[in-house]
């Protein structure tokens, strides 16, 4: 478990990483105010950043980097009620984002609403299925979920147990900066939601036998934790799910699949939509189980055929 | 003829669907945890807890499926060792109650303990205390069928009771004798009570002592009880204490109290109560005969009524038979109730008429008739 000196400047690198995809993706002229005010946050300076960043809201309000700081600085300066509007908005306007769901699930946990924060979790894992933080988070949430059912079922006293809780979870939320930029840019396409409807295409039927075997043999190398034989599934153009280089992703998928100690991913319900000779899309309820962890969630593979084999050139979770 | 099936069928569905008891709600989600699917096995304790708040075995399941995401599971009722284990084991013991109970008697099961209901008694209740479960059946001319069963916690020190405070349930074959309503209790009761005759007759003769064993609800913090946790009560949850006491009639219904309910094939309990029918048909004749002797040898030599032994009997009947000209005796509303735990004890209730020149009355009835090598002896014999 860290200590809070550690949490705190991992709070920061937080921070710093999304700024840095604002710089990277976003108008330069705005990112030396958010990056004062990131610094300022990490002096301690919370109400002068905090000033600085409504400046820089002030001219642009609908900016995700800007608001998703002054979540942060309000969280940091126990203005839980305002911060949790701000992740809130944040999460309608950019429902693809996993991180304010995450962050608003944290200050839920704080407040002993662990319903709630176990809502926003699992949709922040509905968004990013790889999304290691909200992961470990969504299960302290479930494990002291649990001990209130438990409280309930023995009639014990939870009260003491739920103040200890408070604090493992602020530091949930730190202990691992993002370890890839921010993909607000990319979540923000309105492109992406369109692209999702399935076309119902009549086309040959026989394919999606073949389709379907793909995607078991995938689920298999997964269960089987083979990073080279699950990896090799995927299509050379395939798009990451956060816009990172394929090989930071892969890189990610590689440590996720080879930290269990055991793994297994069913396919559960599949539908299978032939879109073509050499395209194909299959929708599912896909199991997860580690040694860590449990989760299910819809899945939805896009599939091309490429060098007469089936690959995978998409994958997007949630509903 | 198809559509036909195909109402019935619906109906039959319908009628699944209304008996959906919290019971088999429990049932539903134990179910979807053997098929391996936890996420419908949360949604269906959600629902049941929803509706039952205080269903503590529930909230330990649900603390189960929320943790089991979280972590492996080490057991069942998964929580940490500060807690008061005997807490846990208490509900773990309900959860087994509940579990063993999804097995229900076969179809051509019955009690061993029902082999005739009288008309007049709607229902017969059978408590199976290994199992900590109540059976209701129905009289269906005669003969039990098989309507509804109910978890139920007995007394904290089990069951065989003897002695005042001693925390056991009696075994034994029992009528409810009251209806205390939910407003004439405490919360303790819940919604409602029904006393029942221990010490009976037969407890008297053996020394055994004590009072107040009643079916009860539970207070309204807490959907049920642990399997052993009473005084010596049986105690049921609210909804089925309610359901139960419906079909309770005060003065009628029979509650047999076992510690494992023997169960017996139709055909061969017809053999038994037929057997006992004709004995009882004969004690009826010879008595109508003033034949003393004949009729006095339906009675075992440990047969006692009150401070009456046999001796003591025969010499008042023989007195009483040679004073009159003629007896009439007439047998109605026969029931015939089996002794758990006695050795061919047969508890037999029923309507006389005793009509003669001399003294004639109506009243009810009640002997124990016990199997002696090929035949049946009264042991016991008094008012009902």
């Amino acid at each position: 478990m860290l200590n809070s000196a550690t949490s705190r400047a991992s709070l920061r690198g937080l921070a710093i990483a999304l700024l840095a995809a604002a710089c990277a993706l976003a108008a330069p002229v705005r990112a030396d105010d958010l990056d004062d005010a990131s610094r300022l946050l990490k002096a301690g300076e919370r109400q002068q950043a905090l000033d600085k960043v409504n400046r820089v809201l002030a001219e642009k309000p609908k900016d995700p980097q800007a608001r998703f700081l002054k979540g942060l600085i309000l969280t940091e300066q126990g203005k839980q009620p305002e911060a949790i509007d701000v992740f809130t908005r944040l999460t309608q306007d950019y429902p693809n984002l996993p991180e304010p769901y995450n962050n608003l699930a944290v200050i839920y946990a704080s407040q002993g609403q662990y319903d709630k924060a176990r809502a926003a979790l699992e949709k922040s894992i509905r968004t990013h299925p790889s999304y290691a933080t909200a992961y470990e988070n969504l299960g302290d949430v479930y494990a002291k979920l649990a001990s209130q059912a438990y409280g309930k079922a023995l009639q014990l006293d939870a009260s003491n147990a739920g103040a200890q809780n408070k604090l493992s979870l602020v530091r949930e939320l730190v202990r691992e900066p993002l370890a890839r930029p921010a993909p607000a840019i990319e979540a923000a396409k309105p492109a992406e939601k369109a692209a999702e409807k399935p076309a119902p295409a009549p086309a040959a039927t026989d394919g999606s036998a073949e389709v379907m075997k793909t995607v078991k043999a995938w689920a298999e190398a997964w269960s089987n934790k083979d990073a080279d034989a699950y990896l090799a599934h995927y299509a050379k153009d395939f798009k990451t799910p956060g816009g990172e280089a394929r090989a930071e992703w892969e890189k990610g998928r590689r440590t996720r699949i080879e930290a269990p100690k055991s793994i297994s991913v069913g396919i559960e319900s599949p539908k299978v939509t032939m879109r073509g000779a050499d395209q194909a899309s299959v929708t599912f309820r896909q199991t997860y189980r580690s040694d860590k962890l449990k989760t299910a969630s819809r899945k939805t593979l896009e599939l091309v055929k490429a060098d007469g084999r089936w690959q995978i050139r998409e994958e997007k979770s949630g509903k | 003829m198809i559509r036909l099936f195909t109402i019935a069928f619906a109906l039959a569905l319908a009628g699944l669907a209304c008996a959906a008891t919290p019971e088999d709600k429990l049932s539903a989600v134990f179910e979807a945890i053997e098929a391996n699917k936890l996420d419908l096995a949360m949604k269906r304790v959600d629902a049941l807890i929803a509706e039952h708040p205080n269903f503590r075995l529930a909230h330990l399941v649900r603390g189960d499926l929320l943790l089991a995401r979280a972590q492996p599971l080490q057991t069942f009722g998964n929580v940490v060792k500060t807690v008061p284990q005997a807490r846990v084991d208490e509900l773990r013991a309900e959860a087994m109650a509940r579990l063993r109970a999804r097995q229900r008697p076969a179809d051509d099961r019955l009690p061993r303990y029902v082999l005739q209901l009288q008309p007049g008694q709607k229902h017969a209740i059978v408590v199976d205390a290994r199992r900590s479960r109540l059976y209701v059946y129905a009289n269906a001319d005669g003969k039990p069928r098989l309507i509804a069963d109910y978890y139920v916690t007995l007394g904290k020190n089990g069951i065989e009771k003897t002695r005042e405070g001693d925390q056991k349930t009696p075994v034994g074959v029992y009528t409810v004798i009251a209806n205390l309503p939910r407003s004439k209790l405490t919360d303790f009761y819940g919604a409602g009570a029904f006393p029942i005759n221990y010490p009976n007759e037969w407890d008297k003769r053996q020394g055994r002592n004590g009072h107040g064993i009643w079916l009860h609800g539970v207070p309204s913090d807490v959907y049920a009880r642990p399997p052993r946790a009473s005084d010596g009560c049986i105690v049921l949850a609210n909804p089925d204490l309610e359901a139960v006491g419906r079909q309770l009639q005060v003065g009628l219904t029979p509650v047999i109290i076992a510690d494992e309910v023997e169960w017996s094939e139709r055909s061969a309990l017809e053999a038994e109560r037929a057997s006992l029918a004709a004995a009882l048909e004969q004690w009826r004749a010879d008595w109508q005969s003033r034949d003393t002797e004949r009729y006095l040898a339906h009675y075992s030599s440990r047969f006692a009524s009150g401070r009456q032994d046999l001796a003591a009997w025969g010499a008042h009947k023989r007195t009483v038979n040679a004073a009159r000209k003629w007896i009439k005796v007439g047998v109605a509303r026969v029931s015939m109730l089996r002794y758990p735990r006695e050795r061919d004890v047969v508890v037999v209730s029923f309507d006389q008429d005793y009509r003669s020149d001399g003294l004639s009355n109506v009243m009810k009835k009640r002997q124990y008739w016990v199997k002696e090598g090929a035949g049946w002896k009264i042991l016991y014999e008094g008012a009902g």
